[in-house]
C-alpha cells in the first residue's frame, strides 16, 4: 500500500467565509481558493495577483485589521481574518 | 528666432500663470505662456490643492475669499480630472485655548459673510470619528474645497488657448525684461508686458524680488475611503505658517476623491535640495498620528517635497515691478497659490487693462516691498 | 511596536542567489554578517521553496549561512537608507534600524509586464509569478495554462507547472525561431545549460511551442477564460484558466539609486569587485545586469569577499564571471522585444493598473513626468514598478528620480525613533 503524505492544513477566514489551506500557503492563495478577487480597481474591475512577489499591489487586502497588506507575501496563520475592499 | 508680438508673455505655467493666461486672453489680450517644464510642474504639482478662506490678515482674507467664490463659480465647468470637491475645512481645536480661537474665527468670518459653524466635542467626533477622542471642538467652513492642481492648471491653460493664447513648454527661460522674454534655444518673445509667475524661480528671472523658498513635505496614502471627510487643519497651523525662521510642522490632512489621504504640512527655510528630510518628515507624521491615531497603519505610498514662494509679509506680489516698466509680478503665494490663483488673475488683468479691481489691489503691490525694507533699516 | 537596533560588519539586502552567496562568503571570512529579505523564506524568486522541497543549491548556501553565523532577518522590507551606515526596514510587527559598515545590495529583478487588451483579468499573471503562486500553495493540477512572453524562464515555468499537474496548452515565445537558433548555438560551451535544456525538452515533450507568437488579448467575464495569440497575420483563440505571461526581467535598482549608486543604461554601475559608485556599497546579481542564476551566484561571492577585504579570493572568480556574462549578453540579444509588442494596446487598454489609466490617455505625453502629473499614472502603490517599464517600452519615457520610501510602508514607520537619530545600538 503506497503512503500518502497529506500536508497539514489550517483555516483562515476570507470575507467571513472559512477557507482551508495547507500550512505555508499565502493569503493570496487563500483568497483564490475562496473564489474572491483580491480587490476592485479604481474603475471597479476585479483584480487578482499579477507579480506574486510584493511589487504590483494587486493582491492587497485587509489582514487582521491592517489594511493594504501584500497578501502574496503574507503566510496564512490559523484564524487570520481577511477582508477585501472594505 | 522671433516669436510673434504679444500683449502679455507669462513666464510660468503653474496654477498662477495658467489662471493669469486664462483671464488675460479672455479679456482680449494677446497672450503667450512659457515654462521650462510641464504644465503645473513646480509648487502646483507638489502642493495640496486646498481652496481655503484664511483670516490671517484683512488682505489675506480679502484675496482668499474673493478667489474662493471665483472657484465656486467656475466649478460647473471643471472637468472630472480636476477632482473639485467642496468637502469644507474643519479647523480642529485640541484644547480650550484653541476653542477660544475657534470662537474668534467664527466672529471674524461671520462678520464678513463667510458661512461657518462651531462644532463642540461631540459634534466634531460625529463628523470626524477618526480624530483622537477628547478634542475640544472645531470650526467648520463648509464652502472651502479641494482639487487636483496639475489638472486644474491644464484646464486653465486649455481655456487660454481656446481664446488664442500660445503655449511654449520645455525650454528654459534665460532672460526676462525690457519687453523681451528670451529662451535658451534663442526664441525671443517681444511683448508689451511680461508677467513673472515663476514661483520659486521668480527671483532668478527678476533679481531683487523678495521671495524665498519655503520647503514642504507631503505624504500620500493608499485608499482609505471615508477615513476623513473634510480637510482637517490644526489651529496651530497659523503659528507654523507665521514663523519666519524656524522649521515647523503642523497637522493638515486632506481626503482625495480616490479615498487617498494627503498628509502635511511642514515648512523650512534654507533647504535648497529636493531631498526628503527624514527628521522633519518624522515630526510631521508624528503630528498627524497625534490627531488621527489610526492613521498609523495606513500605507504611505509616496513622500515628496516642494518649494513654496514665500514673501516677508505673507502676501503675494501682484502688480508692476518698479525697476522695469515692462515687468509685472504674480508670485510669492506661499501656501495659498491654488486658492488665490483666480483672484490674482483678475487683479492682474485689471491692472493691465486699466479696469477697476474687484477688491483693493494695494496690499499686494510689489511696490510695498520697498517700504517694508526701509522699515527694517 | 518593537524597535530594534542591529549592527553588522556586512549587511546583505536580498536573500536570493546573489545575496546568499555574498552573505555566506563574507561570514566565512569571520565578519559579522546580517541578511535581510522581505519574503518569509530564503531563496528570493528563483530559489523560492514555498510548500515544496528545498532545492539542493538553496540547501547548500543555507547551510553555509548558518555555519557562518549569519543573522537572518526575514519578512523585513528595506525602505530607506537615511544615513550612509543605516538602513530602515519594516516588518509586520514593527521597524528595524540596521547599522552596517559595508552593504551588499542583492535586490534582484522583477518581471516586465507589457499591457495588452484585458490583461487585467484575474488569472493573468507573470510567468515566474504563476510558478511562485503555485509554490505558495495554489493547486494548479487539472488547470489549463498558456505560458507566454519571452525568455528561458518560460520553459522552466512550463515544466514546473506541468510537473504539478497543469495542462500546458501552449508556450508562446515572442522571439523568432532564428533568434532562438542563434541562442542555442551560444549554449555550446555551457555544459550545465545544455544539460538543463535537454532536461527541459524531456519534461515538455508534447507541449506545443510556438515562436514569433505573443498574446494579443485576454478574454473572460470577470476572470480569464481564453487568450488570443498572434499567429502570423491571424490570431488563434486558446481556452485556458491561467495565462502566465512575462517579458524578461527588469532590475530592482530603486534601493541602490536611493542610496546614491550611479546607474548606467538602467543598471547599477559596478567595478570588477562589484563595488558601486558609493564607497562601501556593493551590488551583485540582476541589478547589475540581467544574467541568470549562475552569474548572480558568482557576483554574490565576489561582492561578499570584496566587502571583507578578500579581493584576492574574489579575483579567482573573475574568469567564470566573464564567461557567464557572455551568455547573459547572448540571452539579451536573442530575446530582445520585438516592436510589434508596442502595437498590441487598444486605446482603452489599461496601462497603469493602480490608477486605471488607459493607453489613449497616456499617448499624447512626451515625458513620464508630464503623463504622471496629468493622469496619475505611476502614482499608485506599485510606484511605477509595473507601468514604468511598460511605458518605457511603449513610449520611450525615461523614469523619475527615486525618493524614500522605496516601497509603500506604514505611516508609523516614517517616524524616526530617538535611538536612531543618534547611534544604532551595538550588540
Amino acid at each position: 500500500m503506497s503512503e500518502q503524505i497529506v500536508s497539514e492544513q489550517i483555516t483562515v477566514v476570507v470575507n467571513g467565509a472559512s477557507v482551508v489551506v495547507p500550512i505555508g500557503a499565502t493569503i493570496a492563495v487563500a483568497m483564490a481558493l475562496a473564489g474572491v478577487p483580491c480587490r476592485r480597481s479604481a474603475s471597479g474591475e476585479p483584480r487578482g495577483p499579477l507579480c506574486a512577489m510584493g511589487i504590483c499591489f494587486e493582491c492587497r487586502a485587509r489582514i487582521d485589521g491592517v489594511p493594504h497588506r501584500r497578501s502574496c507575501q503574507t503566510l496564512c496563520s490559523a484564524g487570520m481574518q481577511v477582508s477585501t475592499d472594505d | 528666432m522671433s516669436s510673434g508680438n504679444f500683449d502679455v508673455v507669462i513666464v510660468g505655467a503653474g496654477i498662477v500663470g495658467a489662471a493669469c493666461a486664462e483671464e488675460c486672453s479672455r479679456v482680449g489680450l494677446r497672450v503667450a505662456v512659457v515654462d521650462q517644464d510641464a504644465i503645473g510642474g513646480g509648487a502646483t504639482a507638489a502642493g495640496m490643492g486646498h481652496i481655503v478662506t484664511m483670516d490671517d490678515s484683512e488682505a489675506q482674507f480679502s484675496l482668499t475669499r474673493y478667489s474662493q467664490t471665483l472657484w465656486q463659480e467656475l466649478r460647473p465647468e471643471l472637468p472630472q480630472d480636476v477632482e473639485y470637491e467642496q468637502c469644507g475645512t474643519i479647523w480642529v481645536a485640541a484644547d480650550d485655548d484653541e476653542m477660544k480661537e475657534v470662537f474668534r474665527k467664527r466672529a471674524y468670518y461671520s462678520h464678513r459673510g463667510v458661512p461657518v459653524e462651531v462644532l463642540n466635542s461631540a459634534e466634531l467626533e460625529r463628523l470626524e470619528p477618526n480624530l483622537r477622542k477628547g478634542m475640544a471642538g472645531g470650526l467648520l467652513v463648509p464652502e472651502d474645497a479641494v482639487l487636483y492642481p496639475p489638472c486644474a492648471a491644464r484646464f486653465l491653460i486649455e481655456r487660454a488657448q481656446s481664446h488664442g493664447a500660445k503655449l511654449n513648454l520645455g525650454t528654459a527661460v534665460v532672460k526676462v525684461g525690457g519687453g523681451e522674454v528670451r529662451l535658451a534655444d534663442g526664441t525671443l518673445f517681444a511683448t508689451r508686458t511680461i508677467v513673472n509667475a515663476a514661483g520659486t524661480w521668480a527671483k532668478t528671472l527678476t533679481p531683487g524680488i523678495s521671495v524665498k523658498k519655503r520647503k514642504g513635505h507631503l505624504v500620500i496614502t493608499d485608499r482609505c475611503p471615508g477615513f476623513v471627510r473634510h480637510q482637517l487643519v490644526e489651529l496651530g497651523y497659523l503659528k507654523s505658517a507665521h514663523s519666519v525662521s524656524a522649521d515647523s510642522v503642523a497637522f493638515n490632512v486632506q481626503p482625495r476623491q480616490t479615498g487617498q489621504l494627503l498628509i502635511g504640512s511642514s515648512r523650512q527655510y534654507g533647504s535648497e535640495t529636493q531631498d526628503v528630510d527624514s527628521e522633519i518628515l518624522s515630526r510631521m507624521v508624528e503630528c498627524a498620528q497625534h490627531y488621527l491615531p489610526s492613521l498609523a497603519n495606513a500605507s504611505a505610498i509616496r513622500v515628496w517635497t516642494g518649494f513654496r514662494a514665500a514673501t516677508p509679509d505673507k502676501l503675494p506680489l501682484i502688480g508692476p515691478w518698479p525697476p522695469d516698466s515692462t515687468v509685472y509680478l504674480a508670485t510669492g503665494h506661499e501656501g495659498l497659490g491654488i486658492t488665490t490663483s483666480l483672484g490674482t488673475a483678475k487683479l492682474l488683468a485689471a491692472q493691465l487693462t486699466g479696469g477697476p479691481p474687484e477688491i483693493p489691489a494695494e496690499p499686494y503691490l510689489p511696490l510695498r516691498m520697498e517700504t517694508l525694507e526701509h522699515a527694517h533699516v | 511596536m518593537i524597535r530594534v537596533g542591529k549592527q553588522f560588519d556586512v549587511l546583505v539586502v536580498g536573500a536570493g542567489p546573489a545575496g546568499l552567496a555574498a552573505a555566506a562568503c563574507a561570514s566565512e571570512q569571520g565578519a559579522r554578517v546580517g541578511i535581510v529579505d522581505d519574503n518569509p523564506q530564503l531563496g528570493g524568486q528563483i530559489w523560492r521553496t514555498g510548500l515544496g522541497d528545498v532545492g539542493a543549491e538553496l540547501a547548500d548556501w543555507s547551510r553555509r549561512l548558518i555555519s557562518g553565523g549569519v543573522e537572518i532577518l526575514s519578512g523585513a522590507r528595506v525602505f530607506d537608507g537615511p544615513r550612509p551606515d543605516i538602513v530602515r526596514a519594516e516588518t509586520d510587527q514593527g521597524l528595524l534600524a540596521i547599522g552596517y559598515r559595508k552593504l551588499v545590495l542583492a535586490t534582484g529583478a522583477r518581471e516586465r509586464f507589457l499591457p495588452f487588451p484585458r490583461w487585467t483579468l484575474p488569472n493573468v499573471m507573470g510567468a515566474g509569478a504563476l510558478q511562485a503562486f503555485v509554490k505558495s500553495g495554489f493547486p494548479i493540477a487539472g488547470k489549463r495554462v498558456v505560458v507566454a512572453g519571452t525568455g528561458p524562464l518560460l520553459l522552466a515555468v512550463a515544466a514546473y507547472l506541468r510537473g504539478k499537474g497543469a495542462e500546458i496548452a501552449m508556450i508562446c515565445e515572442q522571439a523568432s525561431r532564428a533568434s532562438l537558433a542563434t541562442f542555442s548555438l551560444s549554449l555550446l560551451g555551457h555544459r550545465q545549460k545544455i544539460a538543463q535544456g535537454l532536461s527541459l525538452r524531456k519534461e515538455l515533450a508534447g507541449v506545443p511551442f510556438r515562436t514569433s507568437c505573443w498574446p494579443i488579448a485576454a478574454a473572460g467575464n470577470g476572470v480569464l477564460k481564453a487568450v488570443l495569440i498572434s499567429k502570423g497575420a491571424n490570431f488563434q483563440k486558446i481556452d485556458c484558466d491561467f495565462l502566465a505571461c512575462g517579458f524578461h526581467l527588469v532590475p530592482n535598482t530603486e534601493l541602490p539609486a536611493l542610496l546614491g549608486c550611479r546607474l548606467r543604461d538602467g543598471f547599477v554601475e559596478v567595478d570588477r569587485l562589484q563595488q558601486t559608485s558609493m564607497p562601501g556599497v556593493y551590488c551583485a546579481g540582476e541589478p547589475t545586469g540581467i544574467g541568470g542564476v549562475e552569474l548572480s551566484v558568482v557576483e554574490g561571492q565576489v561582492a561578499g569577499l570584496a566587502a571583507v577585504g578578500r579581493e584576492d579570493a574574489a579575483e579567482r572568480l573573475f574568469g567564470e564571471g566573464r564567461k557567464l556574462r557572455k551568455f547573459a549578453h547572448a540571452l539579451e540579444r536573442a530575446f530582445a522585444l520585438r516592436p510589434e509588442l508596442k502595437s498590441t494596446c487598444l486605446p482603452e487598454t489599461i496601462v497603469c493598473r493602480c490608477e486605471d489609466v488607459t493607453y489613449a490617455r497616456l499617448k499624447p505625453y512626451s515625458s513620464w513626468r508630464a503623463a504622471k502629473l496629468q493622469s496619475r499614472c505611476g502614482m499608485g502603490p506599485c510606484q511605477g514598478r509595473v507601468c514604468g517599464p511598460a511605458t518605457e517600452f511603449l513610449f520611450g519615457w525615461a523614469q523619475d528620480s527615486v525618493r524614500p520610501p522605496v516601497f509603500p510602508t506604514r505611516i508609523e514607520s516614517l517616524v524616526v525613533s530617538a535611538s536612531e537619530a543618534e547611534q544604532p545600538i551595538v550588540h
